[in-house]
């Protein structure tokens, strides 16, 4: 599969609900997909990344209401694992058309539980609309915490927006002060996980979308399924957002996909590395697990 | 291999332990059959408690579209009255072997002998899950307390892990085990490399535990904290606390179904880059 994975159209949009703007990371693409898939009967919720009691950590939520997905929108870079709830989504709560919105890893995951659903009863025909979200890495909430407030000098709870992009990490507070840290420091904190990991947009997604290759406050989407593309041709139909071709918007999928060939290229080198870590008694390599090859 | 529709032919009951896959599919791809013809399905039960094959029913309609186009059910409790262990394509076996029981090795053992594919079904047969607990004197076999995993008396093809498992599972299994024997080469091939997980799952081992989190995917640098263990347990013994699975080992049952769920246990790109292909043919093969 191309590093970019199979797509039927890739597009720049932004929505144009001013509410989501506000509270969005980026164009607003995933809390819009979801409250016009909510509005019109084609999930009964959606599982996204909630609010918890600690600030910037994320909880996984079943939302249910426009309100809800507001209460979620913006990204936490850090672990929002939410899998967790996508068995519960179709018992607890009922749902027969489950959305759920996660990093490339965590679509992996809904793909394997659809495909293989050995512990996942009555799962694979209720996943509904999954939305992928770039990602190039991730962090423990502890990592995250570390960058904020002893490299960026800020308390967690000040913080109003994160950010990662031209290769700083930058954090806004509320009351407007900007630090910044360069992208290069955060690798120390990268999760081992991510090391290993194939995946820079979400290939196995309905829709993914990201930041990179569009404008500030625009996304890069693309549109995978057949499922994926339905809902964007019923969205864009109702006026949820506003479009331009990706040929006519800068940095455009050039860098997308220079991310995306680096990304997977150095993991790649990480995944093959790990079979000659170790030494055994006769001189050979001695490897690690590498679960591309089996459990 | 005959067909198990033709004339019962005993098979040796010791298979090499290194039977793999590439060896199995060669051997099958040789017989040239009519892709209509059904395969045959058993079910035996040992010491288990019937979860499994109620699973197995709980795919409804699915089940009798199963049994119409794609399989004979020749041999389960209480849904065929077939008293002996007859030759089958398909043997999955349902529970733990009781050590104590003669009649449940011999049974196995037959079952071995007279099935190509030897399914361990469900988390007791795999890893012993429940019956791992046992220490004898429970009503009403006080003097049964030896239970071990299947593949301690013999050669698994293939594990579906889980207490019970679920039913959409078997479903997959069920029709990649007949495009496996009765399909063209393009469906043996997407047949193989469907099962070649699960079967690597049965030479894996047979101990199961919430540990195996730690020790096969945290320990090994390859957790990335998507939640999907928690969720799968199905005794909710798995949360997630700061990105990471937290399991409560008294509430562990050990039935694998966390491990073998978990995207970094094994990830197969060939088959999940192909998922819709894949879901829909095979909710196709079920309409
Ligand atoms: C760890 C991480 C790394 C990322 N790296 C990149 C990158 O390298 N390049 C790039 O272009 N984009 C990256 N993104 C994606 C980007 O930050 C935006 O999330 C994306 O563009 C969607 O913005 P939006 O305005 O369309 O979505 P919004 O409308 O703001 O919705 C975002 C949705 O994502 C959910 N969400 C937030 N945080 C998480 C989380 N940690 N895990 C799972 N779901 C979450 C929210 O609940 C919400 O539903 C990353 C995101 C994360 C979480
Ligand atoms: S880099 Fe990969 S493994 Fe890490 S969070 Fe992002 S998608 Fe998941
Ligand atoms: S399923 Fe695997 S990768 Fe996901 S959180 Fe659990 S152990 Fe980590
Ligand atoms: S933690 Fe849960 S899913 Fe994992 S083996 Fe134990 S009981 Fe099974």
């Amino acid at each position: 599969m191309d590093v970019l994975g199979n797509y039927k159209s890739a597009i720049s949009a932004r929505s144009t609900d001013k509410d989501i703007l506000k509270k969005a990371q980026d164009g607003g693409i995933i809390t819009t997909l979801f409250a016009y898939a909510l509005e019109e009967g084609i999930i009964d919720g959606a599982i996204v990344a909630g609010p918890s009691n600690e600030p910037w950590k994320p909880e996984p939520m079943v939302a249910t209401t426009k309100a809800e997905l507001l209460a979620a929108a913006g990204t936490r870079y850090t672990i929002s694992p939410n899998l967790y709830l996508i068995k519960e989504a179709t018992r607890s709560y009922g749902l027969d058309r489950v959305g759920i919105v996660g990093t490339p890893c965590q679509i992996q995951a809904v793909r394997k539980a659809q495909l293989y659903p050995i512990g996942m009863r009555d799962v694979d025909d209720k996943i509904a609309l999954a939305l992928g979200i770039y990602c190039m890495e991730n962090l423990s909430y502890q990592a995250l915490e570390a960058m904020v407030e002893d490299h960026c000098n800020q308390k967690m709870e000040s913080v109003k927006k994160m950010d990662i992009g031209k290769g700083k990490f930058t954090v806004y507070t509320e009351r407007g002060a900007v630090s910044q840290m360069p992208l290069k420091l955060i690798h120390k904190y990268v999760q081992p996980g991510c090391h290993v990991c194939l995946d820079y947009v979400a290939n196995l997604a309905d829709i993914s979308s990201g930041s990179v290759g569009s404008p500030d406050g625009w996304s890069t989407v693309f549109v995978r399924s057949t499922k994926g593309n339905a809902v964007w041709d019923g969205a864009i139909k109702a006026g949820c957002f506003e479009t331009k071709p990706m040929d006519q918007v800068k940095p455009g999928l050039d860098l997308v996909r220079k991310l995306a060939t680096e990304k997977i290229t150095k993991n790649q080198k990480n995944v093959d590395a790990r079979k000659t870590v170790g030494l055994k008694a006769d001189g050979t390599p001695k490897g690690l697990r590498n679960p591309y090859e089996s459990p | 291999m005959k067909p198990a529709a033709s004339k019962p032919q005993a098979k040796p009951a010791v298979k090499p332990t290194d039977v793999i896959v590439e060896k199995k599919v060669e051997v099958v791809q040789k017989e040239e059959k009519p892709v209509a013809e059904k395969i045959t399905i058993g079910e035996l039960h040992l010491s288990g408690c019937t979860g499994c094959l109620v699973t197995l029913a709980d795919n409804y309609e699915g089940l009798f579209k199963l049994l119409d186009d794609y399989a004979d059910l020749v041999y389960a409790l209480t849904l065929v009255d077939v008293r002996h262990v007859p030759e089958m394509d398909v043997c999955l076996v349902e529970g733990s072997c009781c050590l104590d029981d003669k009649l449940s090795v011999e049974e196995l053992k037959e079952a071995r002998a007279k099935s190509k594919v030897l399914v361990a079904y469900g988390a007791c047969a795999a890893y012993g899950n429940i019956t791992r607990f046992c220490r004898g004197g429970q009503w009403n076999q006080p003097g049964q307390e030896a239970f071990v995993p299947i593949s301690e008396v013999v050669d698994v093809d293939l594990y579906i892990p889980s207490c019970p498992p679920c039913p959409q599972e078997v479903r997959n299994v069920a029709v990649m085990a007949y495009l496996l024997l009765r399909g063209n080469d393009e469906q043996k091939n997407l047949a193989t490399a469907y099962l070649t997980p699960l079967m690597q799952l049965a030479q894996r081992g047979n101990e199961a535990c919430g540990c195996d989190l730690m020790y096969d995917v945290i320990n090994q640098g390859l957790c990335m904290g998507c939640g999907t263990c928690a969720g799968t347990c199905p005794v909710r013994a798995v949360t997630m606390e700061y990105g990471r699975p937290n399991v409560n080992r008294d509430l562990c049952i050990k039935c694998g179904a966390c491990y073998s769920q978990c995207p970094r246990s094994w990830f197969n790109f060939d088959v999940m880059n192909n998922y819709e292909g894949i879901m829909d043919a095979i909710k196709g093969a079920m309409q």
